[in-house]
């Protein structure tokens, strides 16, 4: 996207039809860290990359328990997402105080994207900056849903958000028929075979991602660290090259070729003889 | 009736609650609803309510229907003043509207309203501005049965049979001796018929038209209004004045 004359606020439409700093907004949820959100019948799954800046400090906390049957993971302006956790805490705790009930994942998606809608037509706000992926747990069953930035909503049976997500996504498309009937095993592997997409040939290790999962009789919580190895460990068959590789993973599984068809990496594409797979 | 009571006595709290006007707080209440009776059996729930409106001592309106459906799976009664009932009804009315406005296959069920009704009571109650009723509040959701009661100071519960106002004195005690778990519909009618014809015998504002309605996960369904049968023929009820001359 350039530059023009219909960008400078919200509340000036193109004459292609288009609001620009809309747009402009869902461009900084891409340029965020990774967040990926997959889900079955019974569970969902939220992991992310979190990646420090420096060895010095702590990583942005980018996954935010919202209740006990719903949880959140932006990508984006993180402040922004910590404002919009906030409000979404507090819709659900004043819904559990007078219903004593949880609030339905579906409503609070729709007040939520309300409120994004709001900052798109007042000429003295601006959009959020942030995509949340929204995973929650009601009577109708395991929802994830994504909101974006525009106020719109939409759900799914998996998705990825930030910056290499495509390669996630393409991952988890050939793969989601499976997931509605994963076990909550399965589905923690699977997404962080995503996240190891997105992160171009760098080693997957617990301290730079972050998993959390919500199911049903198991409240939304964030897993820690060792778990988060234990389960890298486990399906790791090969051990990784050193450092940031320069090829792809030998191992059999067929997320390698997914890596080939994302944005130019170290060279790598043209190696041993991987040619896409179907699974 | 009492209006030349009200002006005296109700004045005191009001003035040192605040600059509010008296007349804006209830105080007492007018028209008013007797007991209500409600248990739990096999399909859902059963609940018992005269429809007898009384003024003071008067019983002055005989057609009051003192329970209503709420939403797919609720089923109020209300003892206490009939204009607060009324007044509850529009507030759960403006309740199920908006919540069925989301149309998206969620609904309130009766815990939800249960709670929801606590607040509200419990709420007035601090405003020292109560609405003067007493609330049972029955249901059944995807196959869970739920009876709850609201008191009008806001105190709640749940329970497996409740009863409001003289139903507390007198029906409860035979609910405790015979309700037990998977009543059938004819059981539970028998039981709930016991208690209002004990009620019906020993309280002075209840009358002779009630109606039973019956709440399952199939809906709500309330009887036409009927009448139990009484019986009079105590041989202590024949010359009364035998033992104690002069009395009448």
């Amino acid at each position: 996207m350039f530059r023009n004359q219909y960008d400078t606020d919200v509340t000036t439409w193109s004459p292609a039809g288009r609001l620009f700093q809309v747009e402009y907004a869902m461009e900084a949820v891409k340029q965020g860290s990774a967040a990926i959100g997959l889900r079955s019948k019974t569970h969902v799954v939220l992991a992310c990359v979190n990646k420090a800046n420096s060895e010095l400090s702590s990583h942005q906390k980018k996954i935010f328990k919202v209740d006990d049957h719903i949880g959140v993971a932006i990508a984006g302006l993180t402040a922004d997402g910590r404002v919009l956790s906030r409000y979404m805490r507090s819709e659900c705790i004043n819904y559990s105080f007078t219903y004593e009930s949880p609030l339905p994942v579906g409503r609070l998606v729709v007040q939520l994207a309300d409120k994004a809608q709001v900052c798109t037509q007042r000429s003295w706000k601006r959009p959020y900056g942030v995509g949340l992926l929204v995973a929650g747990l009601d009577e109708s069953g395991a929802h994830l849903y994504y909101n974006c930035p525009s106020g719109n909503y939409f759900e799914y049976q998996a998705f990825a958000i930030g910056s290499r997500s495509q390669a996630a996504k393409t991952y988890l498309e050939r793969r989601f028929a499976n997931f509605a009937d994963s076990s909550r095993d399965d589905l923690i592997k699977d997404a962080l075979i995503a996240v190891r997409e997105t992160l171009q040939g760098e080693t997957l290790k617990s301290s730079i991602c972050t998993v959390a999962v919500v199911g049903v009789g198991e409240a939304f919580h964030v897993l820690d660290q060792d778990t988060v190895q234990q389960l890298i460990d486990a399906f790791e068959i090969v051990g990784e090259p050193e450092g940031p590789a320069a090829e792809p993973e030998p191992e059999p599984e067929p997320d390698a070729a997914a890596e080939e068809g994302t944005t130019a990496d170290q060279g790598a594409a043209p190696d041993q003889g991987v040619a896409p797979m179907d699974i | 009736m009492a209006t030349t009571m009200v002006k005296e006595v109700g004045s005191e709290p009001a003035q040192l609650l605040g600059p509010e006007s008296a007349s804006e707080r209830t105080l007492y209440p007018y028209v008013t609803g007797t007991s209500v009776v409600a248990l739990k059996y096999k399909d859902g729930i059963l609940m018992a309510a005269d429809m007898g409106a009384s003024y003071g001592s008067t019983l002055r309106y005989k057609s009051v229907e003192r329970m209503k459906s709420i939403g797919k799976h609720s089923l109020l009664g209300a003892s206490g003043e009939i204009s607060d009932f009324q007044e509850i009804l529009h507030y759960l009315d403006e309740l199920i509207l908006y919540d069925n406005m989301w149309d998206d296959g969620n609904s309130l069920g009766p815990k939800e309203v249960h709670s929801y009704l606590t607040r509200v009571m419990y709420n007035r109650r601090n405003k020292f501005n109560p609405l003067w009723n007493s609330l049972v509040l029955g249901g059944v959701k995807n196959g869970q049965k739920y009876l709850g009661m609201v008191s009008m100071i806001g105190v709640n519960f749940e329970d497996n049979h409740v009863a409001t106002g003289f139903g507390n004195h007198l029906a409860r005690p035979i609910l405790r001796d015979e309700w037990h778990e998977n009543l059938s519909f004819e059981d539970g009618v028998k039981l709930l018929e016991k208690c209002m014809r004990v009620l019906l015998y020993r309280d002075r504002s209840a009358v002779n038209k009630l109606q039973i309605a019956k709440i399952t996960e199939e809906g709500v369904t309330i009887s036409q209004p009927y009448a139990l049968k009484t019986f009079w023929g105590f041989s202590a009820f024949q010359n009364p004045t035998v033992g104690a001359e002069g009395s009448w």
